[in-house]
């Protein structure tokens, strides 16, 4: 930033400051959803059944009980693509006739405390004509497979297909090509709030207020206003502290709407708080995917061309805001990663299925085509001969701007430079040594490397790409200096973990010279946050951050006008630092506040020359940039049972400046644990009915402190020209790259056995079948 | 169901005399009946600990315990770790060591921390380790949390 105009002063960006958010929530101060009391609370009743059509709910007398024949008037939900043959299907608040998934809800009950209506709920008496069932996305594209909703035939939400001018012949043309099929299991992002909402009539306005955990308040309020055709500005909507997202949170869920429309209603408050089993069955799945992946290279296995075949299992609607896109569009747009290769061609589909509708997951997709594309590599320098590092070092990107067959535009990056960093860190020929004595005492260690690109801070240009019908992108900040000098910063970003109170604190710091404790920043609060988009997609601090940089850069320009008036002297001598406007080379300065209340309460000594107040907006949209770095997992495998133990694990990492790295490496570390998670640990599981084995955390299991090692992390910034700041996302890359690090290394210690695993997560059972397999195709050969 | 027992909540050494049916959760009836909702509840069936609190010296996961189980009990929750203003040495550790995010779970972290190392301050790190992965979080990696811990076990024993 332009902290060498501002004197000597101490700067706060670069520095890992703690974190203003932490008192509270060290506290139990902190203010979650489900700590507002209600005068009634909802409990849902849920299909039991994955597929059929309601005879009869009836409700015990007395029970106040809401089924979708009340909601006359409520909209169903509609998420709207406008490309890639996009089939519209709508969503009804509460099922209407038909139920599509176990877990869809079929009626709210409502009652004076939440267990006086799960009791209620238990005695609803739900009768479903149940019909064949199909959660496979594979067997959903089988001719005569039951149609989950008559808008889409064939069970296609979308299909997409690209082809570059030059792929056939270069296909033709290729010296050897490699082949890969990954399939990734179904997920649950789970955060450990699962969903919960509050909404609170106001008979004096009329007004509705949603307190509710979401990553997305001002869109919330947008929806569920469309839905259920009010005022938009009727309803408030209020994110509090949220107990984590990662992408969960970033869709309308039915029912938030159901709570609003029922204090509208009742004319009171009326609370719903989700049950861990609600949120693993019926809240939003992700990565449910099949990819076919193949590589065409030439005999110096460069890379020329890439075909790809991507399957989305979406589940049984389309997501709101994003649609159903959200995964397959993403794999398609992304697939080359950081590979040099201009042919592509690719097939995408979205498929529904009677499962839990698919949103968005941290990373979305890219841990899964990251995995698909590093399984490529390690395939094709065993087929060439070469090393897996070899192989990359061929075939990375290394000239800026780059421009992806897929027309992205990759800003500076250093994708050769982390590969080398990590190589160098993890000492490889030391580790190869080891890896050799191992295995002459039978044990299996294997190495993992895992190259990407991550695409962050992008704005409405990238979302229009696909189509959406709602299109977000941009964020603004509008910064205030209150009449006591006091800086407030309103946000349309809603943090809920990223602390970006502290590193937008850090950045309008050093612009107006103002210390972060002076500095408050507002967000998650409908009527006090300007309108923006929330936050997801690796956003916040490059968007949010460049909007507050921009509104800052004229907060300082009011500032420096202000004393140059009240002090007499030119703007030029003039430095902002340390809660004051200083004249250069002297002792004379005059305080913020000093000039915050000479522009509230003294205006007319300006002359007309400087307008009254301090208040300033800055809106920022940016095209996007990519950040990157390079994982290296070692693991071992005990190929007797199966287990996988992750013994080391090295990050080399790029996101440009950073801002606070306390808070930068705290996102790569729980963004590789969830990674480390999917791996190896996390799945929902279905079985041949449709119904979830995998309701409870003991079943669906998140990693624990004994499943993730120590994480070293080593850094290289390399300023983007595409983000104001300089600074790019980096909240999903840990996320990303870790499947593919693990997953490769898992598949470099089974080496020996000629076993492959291209399958996530890769549990004990998946291992040892495999080995099994292989062992059992040896003994018939034998 | 709707019978109710009158039972006494010692929590952070204030007592707080309610009346609970018999099925209530002790952590249901630390939120909502003595109002201190800084306990959290991540799942509800004892795997994620963010309800961890100190009953009678010991950390118990507060959704599996009914709460005129604890009546007359001794409870400490995470409302009453810091000194006035003073943070605990793990509420400072944590902050220091960025070892939370969303928050969340946070509550549950520090009960079970604080309630360990006071029973068994001289714990062997690979020990911490085992008692520290019997709670979740999704956000830190866990990194910072066995950080934390550590430096704040090392203040604790140097007191």
């Amino acid at each position: 930033m332009t902290a060498h105009t501002k004197g000597t002063g101490l700067k706060w960006v670069g520095r890992a400051i703690r974190r203003v958010e932490d008192p509270a929530l060290l506290t139990g101060q902190g203010r979650f959803t489900a700590d507002l009391p209600a005068a009634h609370w909802v409990r849902f009743v849920r299909s039991p059944f994955a597929a059929g059509k309601i005879a009869k709910i009836k409700a015990p007398d007395g029970a106040q009980v809401i089924t979708a024949a009340d909601l006359a008037g409520v909209k169903p939900i509609l998420p709207m693509l406008h490309k890639f043959n996009y089939r519209p299907v709508a969503q009804p608040v509460l099922a209407n006739g038909v139920v599509r998934f176990v877990g869809e809800l079929v009626a709210a009950v409502v009652a004076a405390s939440a267990a006086e209506a799960e009791d209620v709920a238990e005695l609803v008496e739900l009768a479903i004509e149940q019909t064949m069932p199909v959660t496979d996305a594979l067997a959903a594209l089988a001719p005569g497979t039951p149609q989950i909703h008559a808008e889409a035939p064939g069970n296609v939400i979308l299909e997409a297909k690209v082809k570059t001018a030059g792929f056939d012949a270069a296909w033709a043309g290729a010296h050897k090509h490699v082949r890969v099929e990954v399939r990734s299991h179904r997920q649950n992002a789970t955060p450990m709030e699962a969903r919960a909402a509050h909404a609170a009539y106001d008979a004096a306005t009329g007004r509705v207020t949603l307190t509710c955990t979401t990553q997305m308040p001002h869109l919330m309020r947008t929806a569920i206003a469309d839905v259920l055709g009010m005022p938009e500005s009727d309803l408030r909507v209020i994110a509090p502290d949220v107990g984590g997202g990662f992408g969960q949170k970033m869709s309308l869920c039915s029912e938030y709407v159901v709570v609003v429309w029922l204090a509208r209603k009742l004319k009171s408050s009326v609370a719903w708080t989700e049950d861990r089993r609600e949120n693993l069955i019926a809240s939003f799945h992700a990565r449910d995917q099949y990819i076919t992946l193949e590589g065409a290279f030439d005999s110096d296995a460069k890379l020329l061309a890439l075909r790809t075949d991507i399957i989305s299992n979406v589940g049984a609607y389309s997501c709101f805001p994003t649609t159903s896109g959200v995964e397959p569009l993403m794999a398609m747009a992304e697939m080359p990663g950081p590979y040099d290769v201009q042919q592509y061609q690719c097939h995408a589909r979205g498929v529904l299925t009677n499962t839990c509708t698919m949103a968005a997951y941290r990373g979305v997709s890219r841990p899964i085509i990251t995995l698909t594309l590093e399984r490529l590599m390690d395939k094709a320098a065993a087929a060439f001969g070469i090393d897996p590092v070899d192989i990359r070092r061929r075939n990375l990107i290394d000239k800026f701007p780059y421009t992806s067959a897929m027309g992205l535009v990759y800003d500076e990056a250093s994708y050769k430079a982390t590969l080398e960093m990590a190589v160098q860190a993890t000492d490889v020929p030391a580790f190869r040594a080891r890896q050799k004595q191992a295995r002459a005492k039978g044990r299996h260690l294997g190495i993992g490397f895992a190259t990407f690109s991550e695409r962050t801070g992008y704005g409405s240009p990238a979302f229009a790409a696909r189509g959406m019908a709602i299109t977000p992108g941009w964020e603004t900040v509008i910064l205030s200096v209150d009449p006591s000098g006091f800086v407030e910063a309103r946000i349309g970003s809603s943090p809920h973990g990223q602390g970006l109170r502290t590193t937008l604190a850090q950045i309008i710091a050093d612009e107006i010279g103002v210390p972060p404790e002076r500095i408050r920043i507002v967000h998650g609060d409908t009527d006090r946050a300007p309108y923006g988009w929330g936050t997801f997609a690796s956003r916040s601090l490059v968007i949010s951050g460049g909007a507050t940089l921009i509104a800052a850069q004229k907060v300082r320009a009011k500032l420096i006008k202000i004393a140059s008036h009240m002090l007499e002297v030119a703007p030029g001598d003039i430095l902002l630092e340390d809660g004051a406007a200083k004249v250069a080379g002297t002792d004379r300065s005059v305080s913020i506040a000093a000039m915050a209340r000479e522009a509230y309460t003294r205006t007319h000594r300006f002359n007309g020359e400087i307008e009254p107040g301090l208040t300033e907006t800055g809106t920022y949209d940016p095209p996007g940039t990519f950040s990157n770095a390079c994982h290296v997992a070692i693991v071992e495998v005990d190929v007797e049972t199966g287990r996988v133990v992750v013994e080391r694990y090295l990050v080399a990492e790029d996101a440009g400046r950073i801002i606070n790295p306390m808070i930068a490496e705290g996102q790569v570390h729980g963004g590789i644990a969830q990674g480390i998670g999917n791996a190896l640990l996390e799945e929902i599981v279905y079985d041949a009915d449709g119904g979830i084995l995998t309701a409870n955390l003991a079943d669906y299991m998140p990693p624990t402190a004994r499943d993730i090692p120590k994480i070293e992390l080593h850094h290289m910034e390399t300023p983007s020209t595409q983000s104001i700041t300089k600074a790019k996302g980096l909240g999903e890359g840990g996320t990303i790259g870790a499947p593919a690090a693990v997953i490769n290394a898992i598949n470099n210690a089974l080496a020996p056995f000629g076993v492959e695993i291209d399958e996530m997560p890769a549990t004990p059972q998946r291992i040892r079948a495999a080995l099994r397999a292989k062992q059992s195709v040896a003994k018939k050969t034998a | 169901m709707s019978t109710k027992t009158d039972i006494t909540l010692s929590i952070n050494g204030r007592d707080h005399a309610v009346a609970v049916e018999t099925r209530r959760t002790l952590a249901d009836a630390i939120r909502e009946d003595c109002g201190q909702t800084g306990t959290h509840l991540g799942c509800e069936h004892g795997i994620c600990g963010a309800c961890t609190v100190i009953v009678d010296g010991e950390p118990v996961r507060s959704c599996l315990m009914f709460a005129v189980q604890a009546d007359g009990k001794k409870i400490r929750t995470v409302e009453g770790l810091a000194n006035g203003d003073t943070l605990h040495p793990m509420q400072q550790a944590f902050m220091d060591h960025h070892g939370l995010q969303c928050g969340f779970c946070t509550p549950g972290f520090l009960m079970l921390a604080v309630g360990l190392l006071e029973r068994e301050p001289d714990i062997s790190d690979d020990d911490l380790l085992d008692v520290l992965s019997s709670n979740l979080c999704r956000c830190t990696g866990y990194q910072n949390i066995i950080k934390a811990v550590r430096v704040a076990a090392k203040e604790i024993q140097g007191k």
